[in-house]
């Protein structure tokens, strides 16, 4: 039997040969609604992105500035947007064409209620490559790391400025790539990031073979330009959905509902330079 | 028996440190420093010099003759928790917990606060201990309890409204946690309850644990015997595992923990995380939750501040499962006719937290003998809730 590569791994090795770095955007599922979702994410891929976090809405996004939360109020108000609708839009997707590898970002305890064996029977027959699960730390992730490698879905772990000596027992174990946090605090858009973020990635660096990408913070041209030379990956999340926040009106009338696929469209590739 | 919780901070399968990584070595290093100053002489000297000379403490045993009499059964016992400095348990957690962050090299506290009493200990024991202080409340909070947001700002406290979710207590939690993540080199977070990642829940408990310490001790002196039950409120369960732990052994106590059944446990108001909620991961621990059926946390309701919180602490969840410790849901009504009834009888107003127990009290102790006995735990005085009281009593609920 073949050993089926990860779509991750593929895609990272695909990008190495090309010398590129992969843009990684970030939406919260279900804002607006379950079916734009689909559109923005076929957006994000005709506009250059290289994989796309999924993020599933949740009502206490501890991790997450007010760019997320209000996302996930919004996606939790227009009709309780469920972690199954999350992986739906992943499968609808598919359908649509896009051949990004999917990541999901959910917290916990949807997983955990879900049901950890059903959770990786769907996803697995959904076509999702990763998962990241922000509020799970190594103490507490061996059973779901266990499942997780038994069906080939990648368990991407985050680590922090303040990890220190955990970073390389965390980047051992990782899979896919290992999420290096840009700065302390919550996702959001700043304009600095933490002292020794250098220091911190060569460190993240030298304890892994597995990729490394960016994420927390990022939001123009010229900060995904200077990670792009320390980083195999950068990951723009509360940037994008702030732009997303800012076309919902359009996104929300059919006449106009094009006219906000293209800004997003046009936000990322202005990224992607 | 086992000791709980174990050194990955599980009670049984509850607890744990479900947190983002940028918290993972503060709460390390919390959790090294908790270890290395609880058996420091000079640390626990410290702690019990104010707990006696500031607090007040030991608090009174108080046979509540009249109010037994009343109820026609058990003789009940009142640990007045409320005759502390700031009028409730919570600155047994707030003085431990300061001189630890003040043992630790930190300059700043945080805390979240719901109906305000354990932001008024924090900002309390940052003023004590020459501190900086921020206080995260629920914008809602903010508005229900305004008369405590003043008293924190002339303590000197800094009070942050929080606006997300349903800007209640637990969506203070959640800021004060996104504050702390962004602020751990030099802050030093005070948490109120039992609840949260490891190290709070057992930390917590054993800053309170003087309560049962106390009770146990004074029941015996006073009636010569053990109590036959041990009552306390729970929101997330300070007061009631600090009354309950140090009983956990004495297998002839049986444990009643009382929650806040709002208008009812079979309305969508209510608070009752042990009656009505399931096993879930909430602010960093594996617990009870109110949650939909997709693991969203529900909103909680309750008449009182200090109880409207859909989780619980694990330590409560492990007496659950096993057995040890009885939870029973209690209506605002209920609470409100049980706070009349102590304020009449005894002369003592309790806050609604209390009154939940005092309530609870009203129904176990009829069904008991004259020579029974029943400690529960007064956590508060309804000072802070006189105002609010006024509106219920004559507006109706």
């Amino acid at each position: 039997m073949d050993i089926q590569v990860n779509a991750i791994d593929a895609a990272f090795a695909r990008l190495r040969e090309e010398g590129r770095t992969a843009l990684i955007p970030f939406l919260t599922i279900g804002d607006p609604d379950l079916g734009t979702s689909v559109e923005i994410i076929e957006a994000l891929e005709q506009a250059g992105a290289d994989m796309i976090e999924l993020g599933v809405p949740y009502s206490d996004p501890l991790a997450d500035g007010p760019v997320i939360q209000r996302a996930s109020e919004r996606a939790l108000a227009n009709g309780r947007v469920t972690l199954e609708d999350c992986i739906q839009v992943a499968e609808h997707a598919r359908g649509a064409g896009v051949k990004l590898p999917f990541i999901l970002f959910s917290y916990y305890n949807p997983v955990l209620q879900f049901g950890l064996e059903r959770f990786f029977e769907l996803v697995t027959a959904k076509g999702i490559s990763g998962l990241i699960i922000p509020d799970l730390p190594i103490e507490e992730d061996a059973e779901l790391r266990a499942m997780a490698e038994a069906a080939n879905i990648h368990l991407i772990p985050l680590v922090a400025p303040t990890s220190n000596d955990r970073v390389v027992r965390i980047a051992a174990k990782a899979r896919g790539f290992v999420y290096c946090v840009s700065s302390l605090g919550v996702t959001g858009v700043r304009a600095d990031f933490h002292q020794g973020i250098d220091e911190f990635l060569a460190t993240v660096r030298s304890a892994t073979n597995t990729p490394i990408a960016v994420g927390f913070g990022i939001s123009s041209r010229e900060q995904v330009e200077r990670f792009s030379k320390q980083a195999d990956g950068v990951i723009v999340g509360s940037a994008i959905v702030r732009k997303i926040e800012e076309v919902v009106p359009l996104l929300q009338s059919p006449a106009m509902k094009q006219d906000g696929l293209a800004q997003i469209r046009a936000f990322v590739g202005e990224l992607k330079g | 028996m086992t000791q709980v919780p174990d050194e990955n901070g599980r009670f049984g399968k509850f607890g744990g440190r479900y947190v983002p990584e940028t918290l993972m070595n503060a709460l390390i290093e919390l959790e090294e420093a908790y270890r290395h100053y609880s058996k420091d002489p000079d640390f626990i000297a410290e702690v019990r010099y104010l707990l006696t000379k500031y607090s007040g403490r030991p608090t009174s045993l108080y046979h509540a003759q009249r109010l037994s009499e009343h109820l026609g059964g058990a003789q009940i016992y009142l640990k007045r928790e409320d005759l502390n400095h700031t009028g409730a348990h919570k600155i047994n957690n707030t003085i431990g917990q300061g001189v630890l962050a003040k043992r630790m090299g930190k300059t700043k506290i945080i805390a979240e606060t719901g109906a305000g009493q354990h932001g008024v200990a924090s900002a309390t024991v940052a003023a004590l201990l020459g501190m900086e202080c921020k206080v995260f409340m629920g914008e809602e909070d903010t508005k229900r309890q305004e008369l405590n947001v003043f008293r924190m700002k002339l303590l000197g406290a800094e009070v942050v409204p929080v606006t997300s979710g349903t800007r209640t207590l637990k969506d203070a939690c959640n800021e004060t946690l996104r504050y702390w993540v962004s602020h751990v080199d030099d802050t030093y977070y005070i948490l109120g309850s039992v609840t949260g990642p490891h190290p709070y829940p057992m930390m917590v408990r054993d800053f309170q644990r003087i309560i049962g310490d106390e009770s146990r001790e004074q029941i015996q002196k006073e009636a010569g015997r053990l109590p036959d039950y041990v009552v306390a409120a729970v929101g997330g369960g300070s007061n009631a595992i600090g009354m309950f732990y140090p009983f956990i052994g004495d297998a002839s106590v049986k444990l009643i923990g009382v929650e806040a059944a709002g208008r009812g446990v079979d309305t969508d108001e209510h608070a009752a995380t042990m009656t009505k909620g399931r096993h879930g991961v909430f602010q960093g621990s594996l617990s009870y939750v109110l949650q939909d059926e997709y693991g969203q946390v529900q909103p909680a309701h309750s008449i009182s501040a200090g109880l409207d919180y859909p989780g619980i602490g694990p330590e409560h969840a492990y007496l659950k499962d096993t057995e040890r410790a009885a939870y029973l849901p209690i209506t605002d009504a209920e609470a409100l006719e049980a706070l009349q009834l102590l304020s009449r009888t005894e002369g003592i107003i309790p806050a609604l937290e209390s009154a939940h127990a005092i309530a609870q009290v009203m129904k176990l102790a009829p069904t008991l003998g004259s020579d029974q006995i029943i400690v529960v735990s007064l956590s508060g005085r309804g000072d802070k809730d006189v105002q609010a009281i006024m509106g219920y009593l004559e507006g109706g609920m």
